[in-house]
C-alpha cells in the first residue's frame, strides 16, 4: 500500500539491569512507520511501550537500561549505531517528542520562549530575533491567541492544557518527521484532551508528520491512528490497521482490553477487566507471556513456548497460537 | 517585593531585642562577673567594689539591660568592663579582619566544591567522585581546630611554606601586589580550615542536587531537542540545581562570622571571635552583647538575603 518507510525497527530489545536481575522491558520488538502515518502504540502500565518509543532517540538512562539489540532505520540511517553528536541532530530536528506529564516536562525556571527558542538557534542557527519571531508563530499555530506575551511567561503560569500545547509547538518548531508522543493527553482533563488531539491532528496535517502515539486509551487510538500495535510483556502480540483491531481482535489480550471499555448501550454493574496484572518483566513465564491470563480455550503448547508474531492477512498481525498456521 | 523587605527588616528588630534578651540572661548566669578572677594582691576588695559599682554591676539585672539598651539605641555599645576601651572601637578594628577571613573562606568553599560536585554528578562511582566523597566525610569529622593544628604543622612548620598566625608579616612594609600577596599567603590557611566543613557539605549538596536534577523529566526533555551535553549540563540542570545551594548561602554567612571563633584562636587572627572567646572567659558583658547583636543581625540580613536570592533564581517564587 504506502511507499516506503519512514522508521523500521527490527528486533529492538531494551532491558534494565537492577539488583542484578535483567529485566526484559522491550524483548524482540518490530514494526514500521510510513510516511504522513498515525501508528498507536496501545498496551497496560508496564508493557513496554514507553521505553519502546525512548528507545528510538536513545534517551533510555543508561545505567541501567540498555538497548542490546535491534535495529532502528530512520533514513537508511541505524539510529543506533550514530555517534552522540550525530543523534543530537536528529532529536528535536527530524524527530521530537512529546511527553505525558506537561507540569514536569518544562523547565521551570526558562520562559516557554526560551525554551522553544533553544532548539531553533541551535539546530537552525537562527539569531534570537528571527528565532522569537518564529516562536510566537508556532505558538500561535497550536491557539495562542496572546502569543507575544505567552513567550515570555513561565511555564508555572500556563495551565495544564497550555503547557502541553506550548510542549507542542517546542516538538514542532523545527517541523520533524516524525513526532513520538507518549500519552500526550493522559494527565489532562478530558475537554483539555479532545483539544490537545484537535490539534495534533491539524499540526500533522500541516507538516505531515508521522506521528507514533503511545497511549493506553483506546478511545484515544479511535480518533486518531491509522494503525495500532498491541504490546503486551515488551513484546507486540497484535497489529492491524485501526478497523480491523476494533471490529475483529485476534489476539485473547486485545478482545480483553476492547470488551473492558464500558459501552453506553447496555446496562451492567461491573466493569469487565483482564483478570491478574502483568507480569514483572525479569520473570515473564516460560511460553506465551499472557497464558497466566488468558480466558481463552488455552492450547497445551501455550504454556511450554512462545508463540511468533504472524501475519494472518492483509497486515493484519498476531502472536497468538490460536491462529498459528500449523508446522510442527 | 519592597513591601515584603520592608517588613522583614523591621521584624528583625524585635528579634534583634529578644535574642539580646536571652544572650544577657545567659551570660549574666554564668558564674563571677570581670572582676572575679583578679589575682594581683595590689587590687584590694575595694577597688574591686568600686569597679563593680562603676559598672552598675550591683544593679538587679534587669536594670542593667535596660541601660545597655538604651545605650545601644544611642549607638553607644559602652566600653570593656575589662580592658576600659571603648567596645565600638575594638570591633572596628576587628571586624574587617573576620569578614576578610569569611569571605575569602566562602570564596574558596564555592571555587572548589561546586565544580568538584558537578564533576562527581556526571561520574557518579567514579575514581573522582569516590575520591571526593572520601574527602567530603573527612572534612565533614573533622573538627576545625584539628584541622587548623594539622594544617600548621604541615604547611608551616615541615614545608615552611605559609605563616602560621596573624593577618600580616609584623613589621614588613608592602605595598601593592606585595601586600596583597602576603594577606594572602596569610588567609589561605585560615580560610581553607574555616571552610573545610561547608566545602565538604556544599560538594556532597551539589553532587546529589544535580543527581537529582539530571533525573527530571525537563532533563528528558531537553534531550530530546537534541540539546549537546553541555548545554543539558550546564544550562538546564546547574540553573535548578543552584537554587537551594544560593538559599544556603544567606544562612552561612552569619554561621561563618561565628564559626570562626574557633579557627581565629587556632591562627592568631586578630578577628571578632578571638575578642569574643576572651570576652567570655572574661565576662566581659559589653563585648559579649556587641558580638552577638552583630552575629545575629547577620544571621537574619544572610537570611533576608537569601529570601531574595530565591525570587532572583526562581521565577516560580514570589513574595507579595
Amino acid at each position: 500500500m504506502q511507499t516506503e518507510p519512514l522508521l523500521i525497527i527490527r528486533d529492538l530489545k531494551t532491558y534494565f539491569y537492577t539488583d542484578g536481575k535483567e529485566v526484559k522491558a522491550v524483548d524482540g520488538v518490530n514494526f514500521q512507520i510510513y510516511k504522513g502515518e498515525t501508528v498507536a502504540l496501545v498496551g497496560e502500565s508496564g508493557s513496554g511501550k514507553s521505553v519502546t518509543s525512548m528507545s528510538i532517540l536513545r534517551l533510555i538512562p543508561d545505567p541501567p537500561g540498555k538497548i542490546v539489540n535491534g535495529e532502528i532505520i530512520f533514513n537508511k540511517l541505524d539510529l543506533l549505531k550514530l555517534s552522540e553528536s550525530d543523534i543530537n541532530e536528529i532529536r528535536g530536528n527530524e524527530i521530537s517528542m512529546i511527553f505525558q506529564e506537561p507540569m514536569t516536562s518544562l523547565n521551570p525556571v526558562f520562559t516557554i520562549g526560551e525554551q522553544i527558542m533553544e532548539g531553533l538557534r541551535h539546530h537552525h542557527n537562527l539569531d534570537k530575533a528571527n528565532a522569537r519571531k518564529k516562536a510566537i508563530r508556532l505558538l500561535q499555530l497550536v491557539g495562542f491567541p496572546r502569543a507575544e506575551d505567552i513567550i515570555d511567561e513561565y511555564p508555572h503560569q500556563l495551565s495544564g492544557g497550555m503547557r502541553q500545547r506550548a510542549m507542542i509547538a517546542m516538538a514542532m518548531s523545527l517541523e520533524p518527521k516524525l513526532l513520538i508522543a507518549d500519552e500526550p493527553t493522559t494527565a489532562l482533563d478530558v475537554t483539555i484532551q479532545a483539544q490537545i488531539l484537535e490539534l495534533m491532528r491539524d499540526v500533522k496535517e500541516k507538516f505531515n508528520t508521522s506521528i507514533l502515539l503511545i497511549t493506553h486509551d483506546l478511545g484515544v487510538v479511535a480518533e486518531m491512528a491509522d494503525r495500532v500495535l498491541v504490546m503486551y510483556g515488551g513484546q507486540i502480540v497484535e497489529e492491524g490497521d485501526v478497523y480491523t483491531i476494533f471490529e475483529s481482535p485476534n489476539h485473547p489480550y486485545t478482545k480483553g482490553l476492547l470488551s473492558s471499555i464500558p459501552s453506553l448501550n447496555d446496562d451492567k454493574d461491573r466493569l469487565e477487566s483482564i483478570e491478574g496484572t502483568v507480569p514483572a518483566a525479569h520473570e515473564f513465564p516460560k511460553g506465551c507471556r499472557f497464558a497466566p491470563r488468558c480466558g481463552e480455550k488455552k492450547l497445551s503448547i501455550c504454556e511450554e513456548k512462545l508463540p511468533q508474531l504472524q501475519e494472518i492477512g492483509n497486515g493484519h498481525k498476531v502472536r497468538c497460537f490460536l491462529y498459528e498456521r500449523v508446522e510442527a | 517585593m519592597y513591601k515584603y523587605i520592608l517588613r522583614r527588616i523591621l521584624i528583625m528588630i524585635p528579634m534583634l531585642v529578644l535574642i539580646s534578651i536571652i544572650v544577657f540572661t545567659f551570660s549574666k548566669l554564668a558564674p563571677g562577673d570581670p572582676f572575679t578572677g583578679e589575682f594581683d594582691p595590689r587590687i584590694t576588695k575595694d577597688i574591686l567594689d568600686k569597679k563593680r559599682a562603676m559598672f552598675n554591676l550591683y544593679d538587679p539585672p534587669y536594670k542593667q539591660y535596660l541601660s545597655w539598651l538604651k545605650n545601644v539605641l544611642q549607638g553607644n555599645f559602652g566600653v570593656s568592663m575589662r580592658f576600659g576601651f571603648p567596645v565600638s572601637d575594638l570591633l572596628a578594628e576587628r571586624i574587617p579582619n573576620t569578614l576578610f577571613l569569611a569571605i575569602t573562606s566562602l570564596i574558596i568553599t564555592l571555587i572548589v566544591s561546586i565544580p568538584i560536585g558537578i564533576i562527581s554528578a556526571r561520574r557518579p562511582y567514579s575514581l573522582i567522585d569516590y575520591s571526593a566523597t572520601t574527602f567530603g566525610f573527612l572534612g565533614l569529622a573533622t573538627p576545625n581546630f584539628y584541622a587548623g593544628l594539622i594544617a600548621i604543622y604541615l604547611f608551616s612548620i615541615q614545608f615552611g611554606w605559609l605563616p602560621a598566625q596573624g593577618t600580616i608579616t609584623a613589621g614588613a612594609d608592602y605595598t601593592g601586589l606585595a601586600l596583597f600577596w602576603d594577606k594572602f599567603k596569610h588567609v589561605i590557611m585560615p580560610a581553607s580550615t574555616l571552610g573545610l566543613a561547608q566545602t565538604a557539605g556544599y560538594m556532597r549538596y551539589m553532587r546529589s542536587e544535580m543527581m537529582e536534577v539530571m533525573g527530571k523529566d525537563f532533563i528528558r526533555t531537553a534531550r530530546s531537542k537534541g540539546m549537546p551535553e553541555r548545554v543539558i549540563l550546564y544550562k538546564h540542570t546547574l540553573r535548578n540545581a543552584l537554587i537551594p545551594i544560593i538559599t544556603l548561602l544567606g544562612f552561612e554567612f552569619g554561621a561563618l562570622v561565628a564559626g570562626a571563633v574557633i579557627t581565629e584562636n587556632v591562627f592568631s587572627w586578630p578577628g571578632v571571635g578571638t575578642l569574643f572567646l576572651n570576652a567570655v572567659i572574661n565576662r566581659d558583658y559589653p563585648i559579649i552583647m556587641a558580638i552577638n547583636l552583630i552575629i545575629a543581625t547577620m544571621v537574619l540580613v544572610g537570611n533576608l538575603l537569601a529570601d531574595i536570592f530565591y525570587v532572583i533564581v526562581d521565577p516560580r517564587i514570589r513574595y507579595d
